[in-house]
């Protein structure tokens, strides 16, 4: 049996779905031989520790009930570099400014022998390089397949599936609230202001929505993809953005009868990183449609792989941190 | 997937029905016809009546045209590629016509190798943003590129919102 013992920093959607997630898949786990325990857990208003393994039943029922998991005062910090553990878990908020906290928690992480595992954009669009060498410099695991894509695996099929390709140059939709907006705008014919309503009352859309339409959050990923893949290191600024609040239900109709939809693409090739409405043929691979997110990797042997999924959701995007636990699990 | 824009001289027997026989396998494979020129009075030696018929079409699908065509009894005469053989759509938003869209017209066509063969606009309302179609074509994928970036400052500097197809970013990556 391995035993891995686990800190979850930040209980927010992800990181309750991280507890659910390891709650319903411990006796699989347990048969499989290993034995995750969440040894902490902290959220903006202090933390629970316990060392033989939090109840995370409780820890899900008081976060419900008292809107935070605190026992204690001890704060994700505290937490990181006292409580004895291996893999950290960084489910912060994205913070775009300075990727706070985030990025103190990763570091601090590091500079304690931990493995990271995190889902949180902001530390990796603005810091990727150097949190990248840290993590080398103290011989530890960073996985951040939560990161991009939600619940698609796409750095697992780059690095692990596609290894010894090159990678030539990657597109997709890596937003699910912008893909669904244009995709009822197009069905629809509504205006882009009635569709953002729309998501917004289904909760696809935040309450200030310009992170997603104006294309900041696929630049995020996009630079966090090609970082990984192509080794660059790119910030968030270096993206070409332009974001999806000019078109009209027109333009749609225009594309369709000539058998196109529109979609907002990111693209990473030839040195460039680029986010911007582009028509699609009706049957490309990269038409999907709600809030799919898709990706589609052109490679010199494999030819172009295409995957798509759900892009958002506390239990997907918990599905993708589990894999990467498990994959520190296992190989370490 | 390249289109070209292909130029068909074909035979028909001098019997009713024939024009559609020919123009169904080119739509049959998702080609556009653009022109058809019918002279049902100038016969050929061989009493047959020429047609001369102009479309776009997939480049992959144009041996298994000519197959079709002459399993269904349509003689092939020539086959001709047309100069502007490649082709692109593009969506414009914004203040299409106030921003003068004949002389974004004239930008693509003065190059001399691409030129604006198809415009589809919508107005919603006088208030509103307008959306175009466009479809341009050009000599080939190099001036094509071009052709694209000519359209691409006259866009910027008219604040024209241009959406390109994806398939041309991703050949070239």
């Amino acid at each position: 049996m391995k035993t891995a013992r686990v800190s979850i920093i930040g209980f927010g959607a992800v990181g309750q779905g991280v507890a659910k997630a390891i709650l319903s898949k411990n006796e699989t786990l347990i048969e499989q031989g290993i034995d995750l325990r969440v040894v902490g857990i902290s959220d903006s208003k202090g933390s629970e520790i316990n060392a033989d393994g939090i109840d995370l039943e409780s820890a899900l029922k008081r976060k419900k009930q008292k809107g935070t998991v605190a026992k204690c005062k001890d704060d994700a910090l505290e937490i990181i570099k006292n409580v004895e553990h291996e893999i950290v878990v960084e489910a912060t908020p994205t913070n775009i400014k300075n990727g706070e906290p985030g990025s103190s928690n990763m570091f601090a992480a590091f500079g304690s022998g931990k493995h990271v595992v995190t889902s949180n954009k902001g530390p990796l669009a603005l810091r990727f390089s150097e949190l990248k060498e840290a993590a080398e410099d103290n011989g530890v695991f960073f996985r951040y397949e939560a990161t991009v894509g939600g619940a698609v695996p796409i750095f697992n099929l780059i690095h692990e599936a596609l290894a010894g390709n090159r990678v030539i140059g990657i597109e997709g939709i890596l937003n699910g609230t912008t893909n669904y907006i244009l995709t009822r705008m197009a069905e629809e014919r509504l205006t882009y202001e009635l569709a953002l309503k729309e998501a917004q009352e289904l909760g696809i859309a935040e309450t200030d929505p310009s992170y997603d339409v104006e294309g900041i959050d696929s630049a995020c990923k996009l630079v966090i993809l090609a970082n990984s893949v192509f080794g660059q290191a790119a910030t968030y600024r270096d993206v070409e953005v332009t974001g999806i609040t000019k078109i009209t239900p027109e333009a749609l109709e225009l594309a369709s009868k000539n058998n196109y939809v529109v979609k907002l693409i990111c693209e990473a090739g030839n040195g460039t990183l680029t986010v911007a409405p582009r028509l699609v043929p009706k049957k490309h691979p990269l038409a999907v449609g709600g809030t799919l997110n898709v990706a589609s990797i052109l490679t010199d042997m494999a030819g172009r792989i295409t995957i798509s999924g759900k892009g958002a959701g506390s239990i997907e995007t918990a599905s993708s941190i589990l894999s990467d636990i498990l994959y520190i699990v296992r190989n370490s | 997937m390249e289109n070209m824009i292909v130029s068909m001289t074909l035979e028909l027997k001098d019997i009713p029905g024939q024009l559609v026989l020919a123009l169904a396998p080119i739509s049959e494979l998702h080609g556009n016809i653009m022109s058809v020129v019918h002279q049902h009075e100038e016969k050929t030696p061989r009493g047959t009546i020429p047609v001369q018929v102009t479309f776009e079409i997939d480049q992959g699908f144009l041996d298994e045209l000519i197959e079709k065509l002459e399993t269904s009894g349509v003689g092939v005469a020539r086959v001709g590629e047309e100069r502007l053989r490649s082709s692109v759509s593009v969506v414009l938003i914004g203040h299409i016509i106030h921003s003068d869209i004949g002389d974004t017209i004239d930008k693509i066509d003065k190059t001399g190798f691409a030129e604006v063969v198809d415009l589809s606009l919508s107005m919603p309302a006088i208030e509103r943003t307008s959306s175009a179609y466009l479809v341009i074509n050009a000599v080939g994928i190099k001036e094509l590129k071009k052709a694209l970036e000519v359209l691409r400052e006259v866009a910027a500097k008219k604040e024209l919102l241009m959406i390109e197809p994806i398939r041309l970013n991703s050949e070239a990556a």
